[in-house]
């Protein structure tokens, strides 16, 4: 499309961002309702029609609380923070394409960057609970510290594998080599690693861990830690870490779709690409919500446990699976 | 710990067969009542505080004025008093005073009224924001009142 550039920048940013405000405001209505529905409750109900209107209640009064920065604590982190937590959630969206002709920045490094500004999320979290001056806050990070080390591994061996079989890091391209019917889907290429399905399990179990989503939520487990790392934020400061804990579950299932399952590829060849790739990235979103309301949050050695003894060695294992086939065939 | 691969095999199972189990309860209808909107029945033998038994002819209360439930009552909650009228056989009551506030609802003076003139309301929203108004129920006003 002929837009020009600075209108086009314009559009996407507020895209974007309204994007992400959107999902983190309604995502915790479904996730809200998701719960409820899971344990046979009705859930939000008051607020307009079956509680459409909570999140905008709950926003507002967020909104309208104070900000208060307790004493003693480092005052120029403990602001940053939220900011910190939300931005790389945005960032990593303007290098996803949508659809065939919606993507921000066509980046041929999309994948890398992804990552790095995934880090960052886990990273500002830290800062946040570091800078809190409270103890649970700074058990929370440090647990996050080690869950993020531990998770982030495995994951990317599992992307290693992955861009060993498509050959590239743009996801564009990644999404354009798994055209046609859903079998052509990185999830079913079978033939260059045998253990395709078993990566995008463990890709989203690290996807969980590092999004600190039950049942690893480590970071904020409420019946030990009060809030975690949130325990001293008040008002939307508290707000902007919830909103982005969704922002970066978006961002972790978007990357998902777009990897393992076709991102816009339509498995039927009817309906518009946007269609496909919002559907996909609604299913897995359901999941992640699922699989929150159906698992008790686990230990914190079985949570490491499971990383270090389970998840390393099955990705090594993946990876040389799938150097060996790539090489043989 | 050993993991084999039975081990985690068997486990990831265990894992998706919750999720199964999670998935048919969404599916199903939510079992809550919503409370203000929609209540539940009251069980028969429910016990509100007690009410007089309306007299379907008369329109009101069967009671004798015998004071049995008074003396029987282990609280001291129940003040009765009443007449005898020209020309009737027995009392009629004239005042019949609760103090729901002490009652533990044992039911003596339901089991031990004579002529069975009291019985347990279904009433369970009861509020108010003074002592006073459940100090001193009044029966026989609530009795004459009622429809039914």
């Amino acid at each position: 499309m002929n837009i020009p550039e600075p209108l086009r920048l314009v559009l996407f940013l507020v895209g974007t961002m309204a994007f992400v405000g959107l999902n983190a405001a309604y995502l915790v209505w479904v996730e809200r309702k998701g719960a409820a529905r899971f344990q046979r409750r009705p859930g939000p109900t008051e607020v307009g029609p079956a509680g459409l209107l909570q999140p905008i209640a709950d926003a507002l009064k967020l909104l309208s609380k104070q900000l208060i920065v307790p004493s003693g604590v480092d005052g120029t982190l403990f602001r940053a923070a939220p900011i910190l937590v939300m931005m790389p959630a945005m960032m990593c969206l303007a290098t996803m394409p949508f659809s065939e002709a919606l993507s921000a920045r066509d980046l041929n490094v999309a994948l890398v960057m992804v990552f790095a500004f995934g880090s960052i999320n886990v990273m500002a979290i830290m800062l946040g609970g570091w800078s809190s001056r409270n103890k649970y806050a700074i058990i929370s990070a440090a647990r996050i510290v080690s869950q993020n080390i531990a998770y982030e591994i495995p994951m990317l061996l599992v992307v290693i594998t992955l861009v060993m079989v498509t050959g590239t890091m743009n996801l564009r391209e990644i999404v354009e080599q798994q055209a046609g019917a859903f079998w052509n889907w990185n999830l079913f290429r079978v033939l260059s690693n045998p253990l395709m399905p078993v990566t995008f399990v463990i890709f989203f179990v690290c996807m969980l861990a590092e999004t600190n989503r039950a049942p690893f939520d480590m970071a904020e487990a409420e019946s030990e830690l009060v809030a975690g790392a949130f325990t001293e934020y008040a008002g939307m400061g508290f707000g902007v870490y919830f909103m982005a804990e969704y922002a970066n579950v978006v961002v972790g299932c978007a990357l998902a779709t777009l990897l393992f399952l076709g991102g816009w590829q339509s498995p039927i060849g009817v309906l518009p690409g946007l269609f496909w790739f919002l559907l996909k990235l609604y299913v897995l979103v359901f999941t992640v919500i699922w699989v929150r309301w159906t698992f008790p949050r686990t230990q914190f050695y079985g949570l490491l446990n499971l990383s270090w003894k389970l998840l390393i060695p099955v990705s090594l294992l993946t990876l040389v699976l799938t150097s060996i086939t790539m090489k043989l065939f | 710990m050993r993991f084999g691969f039975t081990d985690i095999w068997r486990g990831f199972w265990s894992l998706v067969t919750g999720m199964r189990v999670t998935l048919q309860q969404f599916f199903r209808k939510p079992v809550t009542v919503h409370y203000p909107h929609e209540s539940l029945p009251v069980p028969d033998r429910f016990r509100g505080h007690i009410i007089f038994v309306r007299d379907p002819e008369t329109g009101k209360s069967l009671c004798i004025a015998c004071k049995s439930c008074e003396k029987a009552c282990p609280s001291d909650c129940i003040v009765v008093d009443g007449v005898k009228r020209e020309g009737e056989k027995k009392k009629s009551v004239t005042e019949f005073k609760l103090d729901f506030t002490k009652c533990s609802l044992c039911g003596s003076c339901v089991e031990v009224c004579p002529v069975d003139a009291l019985k347990f309301s279904k009433r369970y929203n009861l509020a108010s924001t003074t002592k006073t108004e459940y100090v001193q129920i009044d029966l026989v006003k609530d009795v004459e009142g009622r429809g039914s």
